[in-house]
Protein backbone atom coordinates (compact mmCIF):
# COMPACT_ATOMS: atom_id res chain seq x y z
CA UNK A 1 0.00 0.00 0.00
CA UNK A 2 1.44 3.43 -0.99
CA UNK A 3 1.71 5.60 1.75
CA UNK A 4 -0.59 8.64 1.64
CA UNK A 5 0.93 12.12 3.11
CA UNK A 6 1.52 15.60 2.38
CA UNK A 7 4.04 15.46 -0.32
CA UNK A 8 2.42 12.30 -1.88
CA UNK A 9 -0.58 15.11 -2.04
CA UNK A 10 2.01 17.45 -3.75
CA UNK A 11 3.83 15.09 -5.54
CA UNK A 12 1.08 14.20 -7.63
CA UNK A 13 -0.88 17.31 -7.90
CA UNK A 14 2.13 18.53 -9.55
CA UNK A 15 2.17 15.64 -11.79
CA UNK A 16 -1.15 16.53 -12.93
CA UNK A 17 -3.32 13.97 -10.79
CA UNK A 18 -2.47 11.24 -13.41
CA UNK A 19 -1.40 8.32 -11.79
CA UNK A 20 -3.08 7.29 -8.33
CA UNK A 21 -2.71 3.45 -7.95
CA UNK A 22 -5.60 1.78 -7.01
CA UNK A 23 -6.24 1.56 -3.89
CA UNK A 24 -7.46 -1.99 -3.35
CA UNK A 25 -7.64 -4.90 -5.55
CA UNK A 26 -10.83 -6.84 -7.09
CA UNK A 27 -10.03 -10.45 -5.96
CA UNK A 28 -12.11 -13.20 -7.54
CA UNK A 29 -13.49 -15.46 -5.00
CA UNK A 30 -11.27 -18.10 -3.51
CA UNK A 31 -12.69 -21.35 -2.55
CA UNK A 32 -12.10 -20.55 1.08
CA UNK A 33 -11.79 -18.39 4.31
CA UNK A 34 -10.94 -18.23 7.71
CA UNK A 35 -13.91 -15.24 7.87
CA UNK A 36 -16.19 -14.26 5.45
CA UNK A 37 -18.02 -10.87 6.41
CA UNK A 38 -21.55 -10.35 5.30
CA UNK A 39 -21.76 -6.77 3.73
CA UNK A 40 -19.12 -4.24 2.41
CA UNK A 41 -20.25 -0.98 4.92
CA UNK A 42 -18.07 0.90 7.37
CA UNK A 43 -18.83 -1.47 10.21
CA UNK A 44 -18.05 -4.90 7.56
CA UNK A 45 -14.75 -3.83 6.17
CA UNK A 46 -13.19 -2.08 9.41
CA UNK A 47 -13.96 -5.62 11.06
CA UNK A 48 -12.06 -7.20 8.28
CA UNK A 49 -9.65 -4.89 9.43
CA UNK A 50 -9.23 -5.02 12.80
CA UNK A 51 -9.14 -8.65 12.74
CA UNK A 52 -6.30 -8.61 9.91
CA UNK A 53 -4.40 -6.03 12.38
CA UNK A 54 -5.38 -6.73 15.90
CA UNK A 55 -6.11 -10.86 15.41
CA UNK A 56 -3.56 -11.61 12.98
CA UNK A 57 -6.73 -13.05 11.20
CA UNK A 58 -6.01 -12.21 7.16
CA UNK A 59 -7.75 -14.80 5.03
CA UNK A 60 -10.72 -13.00 5.57
CA UNK A 61 -13.33 -12.06 2.78
CA UNK A 62 -15.87 -9.55 2.56
CA UNK A 63 -18.92 -9.89 0.40
CA UNK A 64 -20.84 -7.01 -0.54
CA UNK A 65 -24.39 -8.01 -2.80
CA UNK A 66 -24.07 -4.04 -4.24
CA UNK A 67 -21.31 -1.54 -4.09
CA UNK A 68 -18.81 -0.94 -1.66
CA UNK A 69 -20.32 1.64 1.13
CA UNK A 70 -23.52 2.24 -0.75
CA UNK A 71 -25.67 1.36 1.65
CA UNK A 72 -26.36 2.30 5.12
CA UNK A 73 -23.11 3.86 5.37
CA UNK A 74 -23.32 6.25 2.36
CA UNK A 75 -26.79 7.10 3.55
CA UNK A 76 -26.69 8.24 6.60
CA UNK A 77 -26.36 12.03 8.11
CA UNK A 78 -22.49 11.47 8.97
CA UNK A 79 -23.51 12.73 12.94
CA UNK A 80 -20.79 11.42 15.64
CA UNK A 81 -21.56 11.13 19.15
CA UNK A 82 -21.40 9.35 22.30
CA UNK A 83 -23.26 10.81 25.47
CA UNK A 84 -26.24 8.28 25.61
CA UNK A 85 -27.86 7.78 28.84
CA UNK A 86 -27.53 4.03 29.78
CA UNK A 87 -23.58 3.13 30.66
CA UNK A 88 -23.34 0.51 28.42
CA UNK A 89 -24.56 2.47 25.55
CA UNK A 90 -22.09 5.38 26.48
CA UNK A 91 -19.60 2.99 26.95
CA UNK A 92 -19.63 1.29 23.73
CA UNK A 93 -20.32 4.70 21.70
CA UNK A 94 -17.51 5.94 23.72
CA UNK A 95 -15.27 3.44 22.67
CA UNK A 96 -15.97 4.14 19.29
CA UNK A 97 -15.39 7.75 19.94
CA UNK A 98 -12.61 7.06 20.83
CA UNK A 99 -11.07 5.12 17.68
CA UNK A 100 -12.41 8.05 15.99
CA UNK A 101 -9.90 10.34 17.27
CA UNK A 102 -7.03 8.44 16.12
CA UNK A 103 -8.76 6.91 12.53
CA UNK A 104 -7.28 8.87 10.05
CA UNK A 105 -3.74 8.42 11.10
CA UNK A 106 -4.44 4.74 11.85
CA UNK A 107 -5.72 3.60 8.68
CA UNK A 108 -3.27 6.65 6.50
CA UNK A 109 -6.60 7.55 5.23
CA UNK A 110 -8.29 11.39 5.83
CA UNK A 111 -12.08 10.80 7.24
CA UNK A 112 -12.32 14.44 7.63
CA UNK A 113 -13.46 13.70 11.26
CA UNK A 114 -14.13 16.95 12.66
CA UNK A 115 -15.35 17.73 16.71
CA UNK A 116 -17.69 20.72 15.95
CA UNK A 117 -19.20 19.60 18.61
CA UNK A 118 -23.27 18.25 18.73
CA UNK A 119 -25.64 20.32 20.50
CA UNK A 120 -29.28 18.77 21.38
CA UNK A 121 -32.29 21.24 22.05
CA UNK A 122 -34.78 21.39 24.68
CA UNK A 123 -37.99 23.31 23.95
CA UNK A 124 -39.75 22.16 26.95
CA UNK A 125 -39.21 21.45 30.48
CA UNK A 126 -39.21 17.92 29.83
CA UNK A 127 -36.88 18.04 27.51
CA UNK A 128 -34.42 19.82 29.79
CA UNK A 129 -35.04 17.61 32.84
CA UNK A 130 -34.42 14.43 29.89
CA UNK A 131 -31.43 16.25 28.67
CA UNK A 132 -29.94 17.25 32.10
CA UNK A 133 -30.80 14.01 33.36
CA UNK A 134 -28.47 12.32 30.60
CA UNK A 135 -25.84 15.46 31.13
CA UNK A 136 -25.79 14.34 34.67
CA UNK A 137 -25.23 10.88 34.17
CA UNK A 138 -22.78 10.85 31.63
CA UNK A 139 -20.47 12.75 33.82
CA UNK A 140 -20.33 10.41 36.51
CA UNK A 141 -19.54 8.17 33.27
CA UNK A 142 -16.67 9.85 32.24
CA UNK A 143 -18.38 11.57 28.82
CA UNK A 144 -18.56 14.81 27.80
CA UNK A 145 -21.37 16.69 27.94
CA UNK A 146 -22.93 20.22 28.84
CA UNK A 147 -25.72 21.99 29.75
CA UNK A 148 -25.50 25.50 27.87
CA UNK A 149 -28.55 28.49 28.24
CA UNK A 150 -30.70 29.49 25.48
CA UNK A 151 -27.62 32.49 25.07
CA UNK A 152 -24.99 30.17 25.65
CA UNK A 153 -26.80 27.84 23.11
CA UNK A 154 -26.58 31.13 20.19
CA UNK A 155 -23.50 32.22 21.00
CA UNK A 156 -22.15 28.30 20.06
CA UNK A 157 -24.33 28.32 17.27
CA UNK A 158 -25.10 31.76 16.06
CA UNK A 159 -27.85 30.88 13.08
CA UNK A 160 -30.31 29.76 16.11
CA UNK A 161 -33.45 30.79 16.42
CA UNK A 162 -33.66 32.17 20.09
CA UNK A 163 -36.71 34.25 20.55
CA UNK A 164 -39.34 33.60 23.29
CA UNK A 165 -41.52 34.11 20.47
CA UNK A 166 -41.05 30.98 18.26
CA UNK A 167 -43.47 28.14 18.21
CA UNK A 168 -40.83 25.87 20.31
CA UNK A 169 -38.88 27.76 21.91
CA UNK A 170 -35.32 27.08 22.92
CA UNK A 171 -35.45 26.40 26.21
CA UNK A 172 -31.39 25.65 26.87
CA UNK A 173 -29.22 22.60 25.02
CA UNK A 174 -26.71 19.79 25.89
CA UNK A 175 -23.60 20.12 24.38
CA UNK A 176 -21.20 17.31 23.59
CA UNK A 177 -18.42 18.99 22.23
CA UNK A 178 -15.98 15.68 21.46
CA UNK A 179 -19.24 14.98 18.81
CA UNK A 180 -19.05 16.15 15.40
CA UNK A 181 -19.02 14.20 11.88
CA UNK A 182 -17.12 12.83 9.24
CA UNK A 183 -16.61 11.60 5.63
CA UNK A 184 -18.41 8.89 5.44
CA UNK A 185 -17.53 7.36 2.29
CA UNK A 186 -13.76 7.96 2.99
CA UNK A 187 -14.63 5.62 5.92
CA UNK A 188 -15.85 2.89 3.56
CA UNK A 189 -12.75 3.24 1.18
CA UNK A 190 -10.02 3.71 4.25
CA UNK A 191 -11.14 0.98 5.73
CA UNK A 192 -11.22 -1.07 2.50
CA UNK A 193 -7.81 -0.13 1.28
CA UNK A 194 -6.13 -0.54 4.71
CA UNK A 195 -8.04 -3.70 4.88
CA UNK A 196 -7.09 -5.02 1.54
CA UNK A 197 -3.20 -4.04 2.28
CA UNK A 198 -3.68 -6.65 4.88
CA UNK A 199 -4.89 -9.63 2.91
CA UNK A 200 -8.85 -9.30 2.72
CA UNK A 201 -10.57 -9.80 -0.01
CA UNK A 202 -13.17 -7.21 -0.69
CA UNK A 203 -15.85 -9.10 -3.04
CA UNK A 204 -18.38 -6.86 -4.63
CA UNK A 205 -21.47 -7.72 -6.59
CA UNK A 206 -21.65 -11.38 -4.53
CA UNK A 207 -24.73 -11.57 -3.10
CA UNK A 208 -25.05 -14.14 -0.44
CA UNK A 209 -28.01 -16.52 -0.99
CA UNK A 210 -27.94 -19.32 1.51
CA UNK A 211 -26.07 -19.90 4.75
CA UNK A 212 -24.23 -23.84 4.56
CA UNK A 213 -24.28 -25.74 7.37
CA UNK A 214 -22.33 -28.85 8.38
CA UNK A 215 -24.03 -32.28 9.97
CA UNK A 216 -23.55 -30.88 13.20
CA UNK A 217 -24.62 -27.48 12.91
CA UNK A 218 -21.77 -25.30 12.59
CA UNK A 219 -21.16 -23.00 9.56
CA UNK A 220 -19.68 -24.48 6.60
CA UNK A 221 -19.39 -21.46 4.10
CA UNK A 222 -22.16 -19.21 1.66
CA UNK A 223 -24.09 -20.21 -1.36
CA UNK A 224 -23.68 -16.26 -3.06
CA UNK A 225 -24.76 -15.05 -6.56
CA UNK A 226 -20.55 -15.90 -8.01
CA UNK A 227 -20.42 -19.77 -6.52
CA UNK A 228 -20.26 -21.39 -2.99
CA UNK A 229 -17.17 -20.25 -0.73
CA UNK A 230 -16.20 -22.27 2.45
CA UNK A 231 -15.61 -20.26 5.63
CA UNK A 232 -14.99 -21.19 9.27
CA UNK A 233 -16.63 -18.05 10.62
CA UNK A 234 -19.20 -15.91 9.74
CA UNK A 235 -20.04 -12.08 10.44
CA UNK A 236 -23.34 -10.69 9.60
CA UNK A 237 -22.91 -6.90 8.92
CA UNK A 238 -25.56 -6.50 6.36
CA UNK A 239 -27.40 -3.65 8.18
CA UNK A 240 -30.77 -3.60 6.82
CA UNK A 241 -30.60 -7.13 5.37
CA UNK A 242 -29.89 -9.17 8.62
CA UNK A 243 -33.40 -10.77 9.08
CA UNK A 244 -33.22 -11.88 5.58
CA UNK A 245 -29.87 -13.56 5.94
CA UNK A 246 -30.56 -15.03 9.43
CA UNK A 247 -33.13 -16.58 8.17
CA UNK A 248 -31.09 -18.33 5.85
CA UNK A 249 -29.45 -19.88 9.17
CA UNK A 250 -32.98 -20.63 9.92
CA UNK A 251 -32.92 -17.55 13.24
CA UNK A 252 -35.15 -15.38 13.81
CA UNK A 253 -34.34 -11.93 15.40
CA UNK A 254 -35.80 -9.56 16.50
CA UNK A 255 -35.26 -6.69 13.88
CA UNK A 256 -37.51 -4.39 11.94
CA UNK A 257 -36.75 -2.38 9.06
CA UNK A 258 -38.04 1.34 8.28
CA UNK A 259 -37.20 4.07 5.98
CA UNK A 260 -34.97 7.02 7.21
CA UNK A 261 -34.79 10.15 4.74
CA UNK A 262 -32.40 12.56 4.59
CA UNK A 263 -31.46 15.74 2.35
CA UNK A 264 -28.60 18.41 1.76
CA UNK A 265 -29.24 21.83 0.30
CA UNK A 266 -27.19 23.75 -2.44
CA UNK A 267 -24.25 24.79 -1.08
CA UNK A 268 -23.49 27.94 0.50
CA UNK A 269 -20.71 29.90 2.29
CA UNK A 270 -19.64 28.18 5.87
CA UNK A 271 -22.74 29.55 7.75
CA UNK A 272 -23.35 26.30 10.63
CA UNK A 273 -20.72 25.89 12.94
CA UNK A 274 -22.01 22.59 14.84
CA UNK A 275 -24.15 19.72 14.29
CA UNK A 276 -27.71 20.52 15.94
CA UNK A 277 -30.20 17.96 17.35
CA UNK A 278 -33.80 18.66 18.02
CA UNK A 279 -35.89 15.55 19.01
CA UNK A 280 -39.43 17.83 19.92
CA UNK A 281 -39.41 19.08 16.47
CA UNK A 282 -37.34 16.23 15.12
CA UNK A 283 -34.71 17.67 12.91
CA UNK A 284 -30.96 17.26 12.82
CA UNK A 285 -28.52 19.46 10.57
CA UNK A 286 -24.68 20.72 9.89
CA UNK A 287 -22.95 21.65 7.08
CA UNK A 288 -21.02 19.63 4.86
CA UNK A 289 -17.48 20.66 3.94
CA UNK A 290 -18.98 21.47 0.37
CA UNK A 291 -20.96 23.37 1.99
CA UNK A 292 -24.25 21.62 1.41
CA UNK A 293 -26.81 22.32 4.56
CA UNK A 294 -27.26 18.15 5.49
CA UNK A 295 -30.79 17.13 6.84
CA UNK A 296 -32.18 14.60 8.40
CA UNK A 297 -35.74 13.66 8.98
CA UNK A 298 -37.45 10.71 11.38
CA UNK A 299 -37.66 7.00 10.40
CA UNK A 300 -40.93 6.41 8.52
CA UNK A 301 -43.74 4.19 10.87
CA UNK A 302 -43.94 1.23 8.32
CA UNK A 303 -41.98 -1.72 7.86
CA UNK A 304 -40.30 -1.34 4.07
CA UNK A 305 -36.92 -2.17 2.29
CA UNK A 306 -37.15 0.53 -0.28
CA UNK A 307 -34.85 2.94 0.24
CA UNK A 308 -37.12 5.79 0.18
CA UNK A 309 -40.11 7.71 1.77
CA UNK A 310 -42.75 9.56 1.43
CA UNK A 311 -42.38 13.23 0.84
CA UNK A 312 -44.22 14.63 4.41
CA UNK A 313 -41.67 13.42 5.92
CA UNK A 314 -39.28 15.41 4.43
CA UNK A 315 -41.61 18.35 4.36
CA UNK A 316 -42.45 18.15 8.38
CA UNK A 317 -38.51 18.02 8.93
CA UNK A 318 -37.83 21.44 7.03
CA UNK A 319 -40.64 22.80 8.62
CA UNK A 320 -38.60 22.21 11.85
CA UNK A 321 -35.38 23.10 10.15
CA UNK A 322 -36.53 26.68 9.03
CA UNK A 323 -38.32 27.52 11.78
CA UNK A 324 -35.51 27.39 13.93
CA UNK A 325 -33.14 28.59 11.30
CA UNK A 326 -35.23 31.51 9.94
CA UNK A 327 -32.10 32.33 7.70
CA UNK A 328 -32.39 29.10 5.87
CA UNK A 329 -36.15 29.37 4.50
CA UNK A 330 -35.03 30.73 1.21
CA UNK A 331 -32.27 27.69 0.62
CA UNK A 332 -32.74 25.01 -2.53
CA UNK A 333 -32.64 21.76 -1.65
CA UNK A 334 -30.79 19.58 -4.27
CA UNK A 335 -31.71 16.11 -3.57
CA UNK A 336 -33.15 13.91 -0.96
CA UNK A 337 -33.03 10.15 -0.41
CA UNK A 338 -33.95 7.61 2.02
CA UNK A 339 -31.78 4.41 3.52
CA UNK A 340 -33.75 1.47 5.41
CA UNK A 341 -32.88 1.18 8.45
CA UNK A 342 -32.30 -2.41 11.16
CA UNK A 343 -33.96 -0.94 14.33
CA UNK A 344 -34.73 -3.39 17.79
CA UNK A 345 -37.27 -2.95 20.01
CA UNK A 346 -35.08 -1.59 22.65
CA UNK A 347 -33.11 0.69 19.91
CA UNK A 348 -29.80 -1.01 20.94
CA UNK A 349 -27.82 -2.87 18.66
CA UNK A 350 -26.63 -6.53 18.40
CA UNK A 351 -23.17 -7.72 18.37
CA UNK A 352 -22.87 -10.93 19.60
CA UNK A 353 -22.58 -14.58 18.43
CA UNK A 354 -25.49 -16.63 17.62
CA UNK A 355 -27.27 -19.46 18.48
CA UNK A 356 -25.30 -20.89 15.68
CA UNK A 357 -21.74 -22.09 16.10
CA UNK A 358 -19.63 -19.98 14.04
CA UNK A 359 -22.08 -17.42 13.16
CA UNK A 360 -22.05 -13.99 14.34
CA UNK A 361 -24.04 -10.94 13.83
CA UNK A 362 -23.52 -7.28 14.08
CA UNK A 363 -27.07 -5.55 13.58
CA UNK A 364 -30.35 -3.55 14.79
CA UNK A 365 -28.24 -0.32 14.64
CA UNK A 366 -30.91 1.54 13.88
CA UNK A 367 -30.41 5.20 12.90
CA UNK A 368 -26.98 5.05 14.88
CA UNK A 369 -24.83 2.74 13.19
CA UNK A 370 -22.47 4.99 11.40
CA UNK A 371 -21.27 7.30 14.43
CA UNK A 372 -20.40 3.48 15.72
CA UNK A 373 -18.49 2.06 12.91
CA UNK A 374 -15.16 1.94 14.59
CA UNK A 375 -16.28 0.86 17.37
CA UNK A 376 -18.40 -1.54 16.15
CA UNK A 377 -16.60 -3.32 13.44
CA UNK A 378 -13.50 -3.49 16.33
CA UNK A 379 -15.60 -4.96 18.96
CA UNK A 380 -17.31 -7.49 16.17
CA UNK A 381 -13.49 -8.59 15.13
CA UNK A 382 -12.47 -9.32 18.75
CA UNK A 383 -15.86 -11.23 18.80
CA UNK A 384 -15.27 -13.62 16.42
CA UNK A 385 -11.55 -13.54 16.78
CA UNK A 386 -11.86 -15.17 20.36
CA UNK A 387 -15.44 -16.64 20.15
CA UNK A 388 -16.72 -14.85 22.81
CA UNK A 389 -17.63 -10.67 23.50
CA UNK A 390 -15.49 -8.34 24.35
CA UNK A 391 -16.57 -6.93 28.14
CA UNK A 392 -17.93 -3.25 25.69
CA UNK A 393 -20.64 -5.17 23.55
CA UNK A 394 -21.10 -8.44 26.07
CA UNK A 395 -24.82 -7.38 26.92
CA UNK A 396 -26.15 -6.70 23.50
CA UNK A 397 -26.65 -9.98 22.58
CA UNK A 398 -29.57 -11.42 20.78
CA UNK A 399 -30.71 -13.22 24.38
CA UNK A 400 -31.89 -10.17 25.84
CA UNK A 401 -34.99 -9.53 24.48
CA UNK A 402 -35.39 -13.65 25.81
CA UNK A 403 -34.44 -12.13 29.73
CA UNK A 404 -35.38 -9.00 29.60
CA UNK A 405 -32.14 -7.31 30.05
CA UNK A 406 -32.54 -4.44 27.84
CA UNK A 407 -30.89 -1.16 27.26
CA UNK A 408 -33.58 0.36 26.64
CA UNK A 409 -32.44 3.52 24.95
CA UNK A 410 -35.64 3.77 22.44
CA UNK A 411 -37.63 5.20 26.37
CA UNK A 412 -34.12 7.17 26.72
CA UNK A 413 -33.36 8.39 24.06
CA UNK A 414 -32.44 12.18 23.15
CA UNK A 415 -33.32 11.55 19.61
CA UNK A 416 -35.27 9.15 18.25
CA UNK A 417 -33.09 6.87 16.63
CA UNK B 1 -47.02 9.90 0.10
CA UNK B 2 -49.14 5.98 0.00
CA UNK B 3 -52.66 6.22 -0.98
CA UNK B 4 -54.44 3.73 1.25
CA UNK B 5 -57.86 2.14 0.63
CA UNK B 6 -59.99 2.23 4.09
CA UNK B 7 -62.15 -1.11 3.56
CA UNK B 8 -64.44 0.66 6.09
CA UNK B 9 -64.72 4.04 4.54
CA UNK B 10 -64.04 2.23 0.89
CA UNK B 11 -62.28 5.18 -0.05
CA UNK B 12 -58.64 5.77 -1.51
CA UNK B 13 -57.16 8.34 1.06
CA UNK B 14 -53.59 9.84 1.50
CA UNK B 15 -50.94 8.13 4.29
CA UNK B 16 -51.24 11.10 6.68
CA UNK B 17 -54.84 9.90 7.29
CA UNK B 18 -53.78 6.80 8.98
CA UNK B 19 -50.99 5.55 11.76
CA UNK B 20 -49.24 2.26 11.11
CA UNK B 21 -49.92 -0.03 13.84
CA UNK B 22 -47.58 -2.95 13.60
CA UNK B 23 -47.67 -6.59 12.07
CA UNK B 24 -50.87 -7.99 11.42
CA UNK B 25 -52.25 -11.72 12.71
CA UNK B 26 -50.34 -11.44 16.06
CA UNK B 27 -52.51 -13.27 18.70
CA UNK B 28 -52.43 -11.96 22.47
CA UNK B 29 -51.40 -15.24 24.32
CA UNK B 30 -55.00 -16.60 25.86
CA UNK B 31 -53.24 -17.40 29.06
CA UNK B 32 -50.42 -15.38 30.16
CA UNK B 33 -49.22 -16.37 32.71
CA UNK B 34 -48.71 -19.85 30.84
CA UNK B 35 -46.38 -18.72 28.50
CA UNK B 36 -42.20 -19.34 28.75
CA UNK B 37 -39.91 -16.72 28.53
CA UNK B 38 -38.92 -17.80 24.58
CA UNK B 39 -43.18 -17.82 24.27
CA UNK B 40 -42.99 -14.19 25.44
CA UNK B 41 -40.54 -13.05 23.67
CA UNK B 42 -41.54 -14.21 20.15
CA UNK B 43 -44.62 -12.35 21.18
CA UNK B 44 -43.40 -9.05 21.97
CA UNK B 45 -40.41 -8.55 20.29
CA UNK B 46 -39.53 -11.18 17.21
CA UNK B 47 -41.73 -9.89 13.94
CA UNK B 48 -40.92 -11.09 10.05
CA UNK B 49 -39.57 -8.37 8.96
CA UNK B 50 -40.25 -9.90 5.10
CA UNK B 51 -38.11 -8.45 2.32
CA UNK B 52 -41.84 -8.76 0.01
CA UNK B 53 -45.19 -9.32 1.41
CA UNK B 54 -46.49 -8.03 4.26
CA UNK B 55 -49.19 -8.63 6.81
CA UNK B 56 -49.72 -5.23 8.55
CA UNK B 57 -52.53 -3.05 10.89
CA UNK B 58 -53.38 0.23 9.88
CA UNK B 59 -55.25 3.06 12.03
CA UNK B 60 -57.50 5.76 10.18
CA UNK B 61 -56.90 8.35 12.87
CA UNK B 62 -58.34 10.87 10.93
CA UNK B 63 -61.10 9.20 9.48
CA UNK B 64 -62.97 6.51 10.74
CA UNK B 65 -60.84 6.11 13.71
CA UNK B 66 -61.20 1.99 12.87
CA UNK B 67 -58.10 -0.61 12.72
CA UNK B 68 -57.92 -2.34 9.43
CA UNK B 69 -55.51 -4.61 7.99
CA UNK B 70 -53.62 -4.25 4.97
CA UNK B 71 -51.09 -7.18 2.49
CA UNK B 72 -48.06 -4.87 1.15
CA UNK B 73 -44.84 -5.30 -0.81
CA UNK B 74 -42.16 -3.66 1.22
CA UNK B 75 -40.19 -3.26 -1.56
CA UNK B 76 -42.39 -1.44 -3.63
CA UNK B 77 -44.53 -0.36 -1.14
CA UNK B 78 -47.13 -1.37 -2.92
CA UNK B 79 -50.29 -2.03 -1.42
CA UNK B 80 -51.91 -5.27 -2.53
CA UNK B 81 -55.24 -5.14 -0.62
CA UNK B 82 -56.94 -4.35 2.62
CA UNK B 83 -59.78 -5.80 4.60
CA UNK B 84 -61.42 -5.63 7.58
CA UNK B 85 -59.70 -6.33 11.30
CA UNK B 86 -61.60 -9.84 11.36
CA UNK B 87 -61.44 -10.66 8.20
CA UNK B 88 -59.08 -13.96 7.67
CA UNK B 89 -55.45 -13.25 6.39
CA UNK B 90 -55.76 -13.50 2.43
CA UNK B 91 -54.35 -16.66 0.89
CA UNK B 92 -51.48 -16.86 -1.08
CA UNK B 93 -53.65 -17.21 -4.08
CA UNK B 94 -55.85 -14.44 -3.30
CA UNK B 95 -52.61 -11.93 -2.75
CA UNK B 96 -50.83 -13.56 -6.47
CA UNK B 97 -54.55 -12.16 -7.84
CA UNK B 98 -54.12 -8.59 -6.23
CA UNK B 99 -50.69 -8.84 -7.79
CA UNK B 100 -51.48 -8.80 -11.52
Amino acid sequence: MAHFSFSTLVRKAIGGDKDWPQQWAKPEPKSDYDVIIVGAGGHGLGAAYYLAKEHGITNVAVLEKAWLGGGNTGRNTTIIRSNYLYDESARLYDHALDLWEGLSQEINYNVMFSQRGVMMLAHTVHDVQILKRHIHANRLGGVDNEWLSPEEAKAFCPPLNISSKSRYPIMGAALQRRGGVARHDAVAWGYARAAAARGVDIIEQCAVTGILRAADGRVQGVETTRGTIGAKKIAICAAAHSSVIMDMAGLRVPIECYPLQALVSEPIEPAFPCVVLSNTVHAYISQSDKGELVIGAGTDQYVSYSQGGPLHSIEHTVAAICEMFPIFTRLRLLRNWGGTVDVTPDRSPIIAKTPVQGLYLNGGWGTGGFKATPGAAHLLAWTVAKDEPHPINAPYTMERFRTGRLIDEAAAAAVAH
Amino acid sequence: MLLIRCPYCEADRAEVEFTYAGEAHIDRPEDPSALSDAEWEAFLFLRSNPRGTHFERWYHIHGCARYFNAVRDTVSDKFLMTYKAREPRPTELEIADAKK
